[in-house]
């Protein structure tokens, strides 16, 4: 054991060449360390990508640590398609071992459940206390369960679900569609934006459209949203439902659910009538994930995480980075995968800049491409460019920049697909 | 020789970062160059190279002025495309020369 550690920090100390032998080294370290120069907490898309780029930009000089509890990734972008049924989990899942055998991550299978800023430490649920120099926090989206009263128990009772995290509630939802019979309706409550995946709800709900058109042609899609219109890609996916779910799909906007009852299978609102369904699929609406609500870092209403975007410093927390979904998002900054990726990146290059005394780069850039499927094979997308802007401090869409499809089409049903094996593979091989 | 050149590269480069503050100027603006090609990275690939049988493009080797010249083309509309029409209309010249030279300087 020994021997290997040395091993590991003399080829760490070999820079660039030492690289390909590091990884070999902290392939098989299974510890935690009491101290790394870089801690990530969250393996999605934001911490992955965040974890393994500090390791590449920094020519595998940075050791890293990633806190994440699960083994496998599940990609919640295709995850609709799961649903629907034209994909399986399979199809989604990727193994995190990659960050640790190909890039020497060291991946600690834990939560945080405390981030000490002023002793620069984080403190895992199993016991193990982490020092860091740089903490990047990536915790994704916690439900705002007080918003829909009845919605947490109905949901931790399995009755009402919101599979908006992919996982095993995104089998659930789709055994619940799979159970009901033809002639039942699916009904899914879209939250005042902003939320996880503008486009999301209205995908889901194409993709559930086109599972009942093959196989339940008789039963309907509702789509009751807390918003006035379509979030995202309004006129595409209205003109595609208009065209191919006549009948079967309707939208109602202004739709502010309030309360949920289980046993009734019914959701009230604001000021609509009340709704029944036999499958509802209700989302609540959404915060910074969990660690960043206890922690003091969603410092905006309480909900969001304020940054300096630059290097996505928290203004709450000096050498506390945080990025993806919890961030309060600059103008037009969808809270996205893609965008949370982008975001890794930024963090990764300011974070080994700092630690590596370089100046961080005064210019940084976001992209964002969402794909949405609108059945099984045609897609339409939506992207745009984020420049940072220093009079302003913050990211702006770059004027005359991104845009929408056409219409929906294949060829980007085939993109769709290659973006999400590109993406997965670029944020975790 | 390459192995040679590799070596005294890897042995500079970790001199370097382990001085605190003694980076380079051309050590700092190859970060930023990386920083802003991985923006390509989330479609086209880790150091532009896709996954195995990918309809979207590796960029890794990819020729300068060939990059240079498709990137304009996309932008200008010459080019058909399904998104990088607007993609390469957030991009300067300066940035398209920029990922273009830093692509171009990768193995396939």
């Amino acid at each position: 054991m020994m021997k290997r550690r040395s091993f590991v920090q003399a080829s760490l100390a070999l820079g660039t060449l030492g690289s390909s032998l590091s990884m070999v080294g902290c392939a098989t370290t299974g510890n935690v360390p009491a101290k790394a120069k870089v801690v990530v907490i969250g393996g999605g898309y934001g911490g992955a990508t965040a974890a393994k780029y500090v390791r590449m930009l920094s020519n595998y000089q940075i050791d890293v640590v990633l806190v994440e509890p699960n083994e496998n990734f599940i990609s919640c972008p295709v995850s609709n398609l799961v649903i629907g049924g034209s994909k399986t989990m399979g199809d989604i899942t990727t193994p995190y071992d990659n960050l640790r055998g190909k890039h020497g991550v060291i991946h600690a299978r834990d939560m945080v459940s405390r981030i000490d800023a002023a002793k620069k430490t984080v403190t895992l649920a199993g016991g193990a206390t982490i020092g860091y120099d740089k903490l990047i926090v990536s915790p994704g989206i916690d439900m705002m369960w007080s918003s829909i009263e009845g919605l947490q128990t109905a949901s931790a009772a399995g009755q009402i679900l919101q599979a908006w995290k992919a996982g095993p509630e995104t089998v659930a939802l789709r055994r619940q569609l799979e159970d009901m019979p033809d002639g039942g309706v699916y009904a899914i409550a879209v939250p005042l934006a902003p939320y996880r995946c503008p486009p999301g709800p209205y995908e889901r709900a194409s993709q559930v459209a086109s599972y009942f058109k093959k196989a339940k042609p008789k039963s309907k899609v509702l789509i009751l949203d807390a918003n006035p219109d379509v979030t995202s890609k309004g006129p595409l996916f209205k003109k595609f439902w208009a065209e191919n779910y006549a009948g079967m799909l309707e939208f109602r906007g202004n739709h502010k659910a309030v309360a949920v009852d289980a046993r009734s299978k019914t959701i009230k609102f604001e000021t609509s009538d009340d709704v029944k369904a036999d499958v509802l699929n209700v989302l609540p609406n959404m915060s910074a994930g969990a660690i960043a609500m206890q922690s003091g870092l969603a410092n905006v209403n309480n909900r969001w995480c304020n940054v300096d975007y630059l290097t996505f410093e928290s203004t709450a927390a000096k050498d506390v980075h945080v990025i993806g979904d919890s961030v309060l998002a600059a103008p037009l900054m969808p809270k996205s995968g893609h965008m949370a990726n982008s975001h890794g990146k930024v963090v990764a290059a300011a974070v080994v800049a700092q630690l590596s005394g370089m100046d961080v780069n005064p210019q940084p850039l976001l992209t964002n491409t969402c794909y949405s499927f609108v059945n099984d094979k045609l897609v339409v997308h939506v992207a745009s460019v984020h420049q940072y802007v220093a009079a302003e401090k913050t990211f702006k869409t770059v004027a005359g920049s991104g845009g929408v499809s056409a219409a929906p089409n294949e060829l980007e049903g085939i993109y769709a697909w290659n973006w999400a094996q590109n993406i997965w593979a670029d944020t975790l091989l | 020789m390459r192995l040679k050149t590799q070596l005294v590269v890897a042995v500079l480069s970790g001199i370097a970062a382990t001085a605190a503050g003694a980076a380079t100027p051309q050590e700092t603006i190859k970060l930023h160059q990386r920083a802003l090609a991985a923006t390509c990275a989330n479609c086209h690939g880790t150091e532009g190279r896709t996954t195995d049988g990918s309809a979207i493009p590796s960029l890794a080797g990819m020729p300068r002025d060939y990059m240079v010249t498709q990137m304009k083309a996309f932008r200008e509309g010459t080019r058909p495309a399904t998104v990088m029409h607007q993609i390469t209309k957030g991009l300067t010249n300066q940035q398209i020369e920029s990922v273009s030279t830093y692509f171009s300087s990768l193995k396939r």
